[in-house]
């Protein structure tokens, strides 16, 4: 009984690995294929603007409702040690440190991510990937590496927006509706944010936007057959990503910390 | 001209190829016929390259292609136009930007150059300037393999694959399919490997015919030779027999 399920455990863990390993050298072979001829600029850019472009609302609205959440909540907890001035610095840190990056991270992964596998596993089952190697075009070239390097160039972006976004989002709170000085706010984030917490931020979005794009990209191109296959591959998608990008949170953070 | 020797392929634990002998003779049309599962479409793919086998040799004018890898098999690839069983157009793009992908993708020739290709090919399947700026789930099935069609015969090919060109289709556009399979080989003589279980309207545009049975090539030949075969599994298919189909 015990030695049964240790076996399957081992073997889950062995799957697991393999398929590990078996991502890390597709993700390897994209990021070859960015440096070798032809170069496809037009596919960068329709990739920027649907990964990008199309995200950005998304963006905006996650951004300023998170902002003025972190700052009402703020408010009334730094209100209990007198502490109501430390709003700003409170509301940009945990902005530019975590939950940018992050949330960035996960809203990318519902909105572009799924539509990636989704895209990419009905192009396999369909037989249009196996039609571009038969005329002798590299499908990983021409449908993943795009996709990785938009994501690559997209993602730190939207951060960035979706950090200023936030900041507005909790001024708006703290500062028109509660009653914090303005002056108080924007000096508390002028004095407590880094350098160091905005460079972590930026390798964070780097990390996560590789990471969405390519377990996106991962899933959809070793899609299993038929409907149900893309279906599932989508569904996986969304919850790897979601899980990897939150155990990356964890041991870059421990690293800038 | 093509030589399959000995190729035997195995997916999941269960053989689909054991031992096939074929040779497809150049400038001829040689269609493999088998029941649905018979590995038809796998033989195919180890002809493309899209799959390794466990065993074998496919030479293409003497060239392995089981063994060759990344430009020499982009080369080899590259004298190849396929029909694939859907169609398999990217369905982000126009009929007239599917048509002209491979042009785009590996010549140089200027646009101009590229629409007058395109829409001679457009016009050699029968298909006129309405359907350019369609995109392909706004077409009939059988307009799909028309434009599949002339894709694949875009960039005047040696050999052409046909993967179950006309499954799904109704028999008038069966037989128009085969008629336009038949009229592009006519001007273009280009080496034609059709996989089908369309019996006997595959007849109309094949040269030989070779039966796939249980992994392995039981009879080839003419058409008039296949449809006399004496072997029972043959004779069987070619009736559509139902204890055979259950086989």
């Amino acid at each position: 009984m015990v030695g049964r399920l240790l076996r399957s455990m081992g073997r889950a863990v062995l799957d697991w690995l393999g398929a590990l390993g078996h991502a890390t050298l597709f993700l390897l072979e994209a990021l070859r294929q960015a440096f070798l001829p032809p170069y496809r600029f037009r596919r960068l850019l329709e990739e920027i603007h649907f990964i990008g472009w199309k995200s950005g609302l998304i963006i905006l609205l996650t951004a300023a409702f998170t902002g003025m959440v972190l700052g009402l909540q703020g408010y009334y907890t730094l209100r209990k040690y007198g502490s109501e001035s430390a709003l700003g610095s409170a509301v940009a840190l945990s902005l530019i440190r975590e939950l940018g990056p992050v949330l960035t991270a996960l809203m990318v992964s519902g909105r572009a991510g799924s539509a990636i596998t989704a895209k990419i596993g009905i192009m396999r089952i369909s037989e249009q990937l196996d039609a571009l190697e038969s005329m002798a075009v590299n499908p990983v070239q021409y449908v993943v590496t795009p996709k990785l390097v938009a994501g690559l160039i997209c993602v730190p972006l939207l951060t960035a927006i979706f950090d200023v976004v936030g900041i507005l989002g909790g001024y708006v709170v703290g500062v028109w509706l509660l009653g914090v000085g303005s002056g108080v706010y924007f000096s508390g984030i002028s004095q407590s944010v880094v350098a160091l917490d905005v460079n972590g931020g930026v390798v964070k979005s780097l990390v996560f936007g590789l990471t969405v794009i390519t377990v996106s990209c991962y899933k959809g191109y070793f899609t299993p057959r038929g409907a149900e296959g893309v279906s599932r591959a989508t569904t996986e998608a969304v919850v790897s990503s979601a899980v990897l990008v939150l155990a990356w949170d964890y041991v870059l953070t421990s690293f800038f910390m | 001209m093509i030589q399959i020797i000995d190729l035997a392929c195995s997916l999941n634990g269960q053989v689909v190829l054991d031992g096939i002998h074929l040779t497809v003779p150049r400038g001829q049309i040689t269609v493999i016929i088998g029941k649905s599962g018979a590995g038809k479409s796998v033989l195919l793919k180890h002809v493309l390259g899209l799959m390794r086998p466990d065993r074998g040799q496919i030479l293409v004018d003497g060239v392995d292609l089981t063994r060759a890898r990344g430009r020499r098999l982009q080369e080899i690839r590259r004298r190849f136009g396929v029909l694939f069983q859907g169609g398999a157009l990217f369905d982000s793009l126009t009929v007239f930007d599917n048509v002209a992908f491979p042009l785009r993708e590996k010549t140089d020739l200027a646009e101009e150059e590229i629409g007058e290709r395109v829409r001679y090919r457009l016009s050699q399947v029968r298909l006129g300037q309405e359907v350019e700026e369609k995109y392909p789930d706004e077409l009939s099935g059988g307009m799909k393999k028309r434009v599949a069609l002339a894709r694949a015969l875009i960039q005047e090919p040696e050999i052409v694959l046909f993967d179950e060109p006309v499954a799904g289709l109704d028999p008038p556009m069966t037989n128009t399919i085969f008629h336009l399979i038949a009229r592009t080989h006519q001007e273009n003589q280009y080496t034609g490997l059709v996989v089908s279980h369309d019996i006997p309207a595959v007849f109309q545009v094949a040269h030989f015919v070779a039966m796939l049975h249980r992994g392995r090539i039981i009879a080839w030949g003419a058409p008039a030779e296949i449809q006399n075969h004496e072997d029972a599994a043959v004779q069987s298919f070619l009736r559509g027999e139902v204890n055979f189909l259950a086989d």
